[in-house]
């Protein structure tokens, strides 16, 4: 039997939309991975909830720099005790959530950030990832417009019409299909 | 075209070959070049206290350390065998230890520095950037920050960075 071959045509209605709709999906798993492990957040330091939640609010945007992918806020690490305290005693001098921040990163780098500000050295960074589903589109399109070009008319060999022809006159499918 | 996998493959590898070589543990301070951090802390064992400033006109080394830090112990011998050189002052910043295991530490394992400060809270260790303990900190003339070591020291990063900036700055 000669099989039809899958060219552009046959795919799918709306093939682009579920290669978009998965991309869209899995990009979203990442962001939920990331929320996640965000929101692991260590047992409270402060005895007034309303402060502790500012210092918390500031902790989770804060990299505990010993256990890299755990936040202030969620490592148990002693240096994250440590500044989860700062954060309080500055919060209790009346220091602003940007003044921690501008003081943590002072200290520390950029990289105590868990959100890196946009600037020439983090371009790559920021842009990367975009640049990359760009590039990838562009390779899927290419890769679809070559295979459109090459077969657009499935050829049928006499043999092939023939055995068709025989089948259709026999009605063969009729009870094929009945039992 | 044909090739183009072999081409994103070959990057990737790279990239991966580059990645292996990072060490993300190692952070580049934000404090090289500029003022070391002023503090004024009680000196270990002693009645008196220091402040950087003291030490401005000569370059000397401040070295994190505590009794509790096992990766001291394995940068210890070397510091010792490096203060025998009296090349320069070494400071120890004695973070978040308690005085009696401290003392007893330096008595055990030979006492590398000219003296160590107090930092019980860990106060000091915040204003400069401390996050593992063993961090070495190179502070010249001026009292600005020269560069920075972070975990034990290493022969290597003894004989290739430190000892030669330390006798550029001397110089």
């Amino acid at each position: 039997m000669h099989h039809k071959k899958l060219t552009i045509q046959n795919w799918p209605h709306g093939f682009f939309r579920s290669v978009l709709f998965i991309l869209t999906l899995s990009s979203l798993g990442l962001l939920a991975v990331n929320a996640d492990a965000q929101s692991n957040i260590a047992q409270p330091l402060a005895k007034d909830p309303a402060l502790e939640a500012r210092v918390m609010d500031i902790a989770k945007d804060l990299r505990c720099l010993v256990c890299q992918n755990e936040t202030i806020a969620g490592s148990h690490a002693d240096l994250a005790i440590d500044l989860r305290n700062q954060i309080q005693d500055q919060l209790e001098a009346g220091k602003s959530k940007n003044e921690i921040m501008q003081y943590m990163v002072d200290r520390y780098g950029d990289f105590i950030l868990f959100k890196p500000p946009v600037k020439s050295s983090t371009l790559v960074l920021w842009l990367g990832p975009f640049l990359l589903l760009l590039l990838g589109m562009w390779t899927l399109w290419r890769f679809i417009k070559k295979q459109s070009k090459t077969k657009k008319v499935t050829v049928f060999s006499d043999q092939d019409l023939s055995q068709a022809r025989a089948m259709l006159e026999s009605k063969d499918y009729l009870k094929k299909d009945a039992e | 075209m044909k090739r183009l996998p072999l081409i994103i493959f070959a990057i990737l590898v790279v990239f991966l070959v580059i990645g292996l070589k990072l060490k993300p543990k190692e952070i580049p301070s934000p404090f090289i070049g500029k003022p070391a951090p002023a503090f004024e802390l009680s000196i270990l064992s002693q009645t008196e206290r220091f402040e950087p400033k003291s030490m401005l006109g000569r370059v000397w080394l401040l070295n994190v350390w505590a009794s509790w830090c096992t990766s001291c112990r394995e940068e210890h011998p070397l510091l010792i065998e490096f203060s025998k050189q009296k090349l320069v002052p070494i400071i120890g910043l004695n973070y978040k230890d308690k005085d009696p295991e401290a003392i007893k530490w330096l008595n055990d394992l030979g006492n590398p520095y000219d003296f160590s400060v107090v930092d019980a809270k860990g106060k000091v260790g915040i204003d400069y950037g401390v996050y593992g303990v063993p961090e070495t900190f190179v502070i010249d003339k001026s009292g600005k920050i020269v560069h920075k070591h972070i975990g034990p020291l290493t022969p290597e990063a003894l004989n290739k960075d430190i000892l030669p900036l330390l006798k550029k700055l001397n110089s």
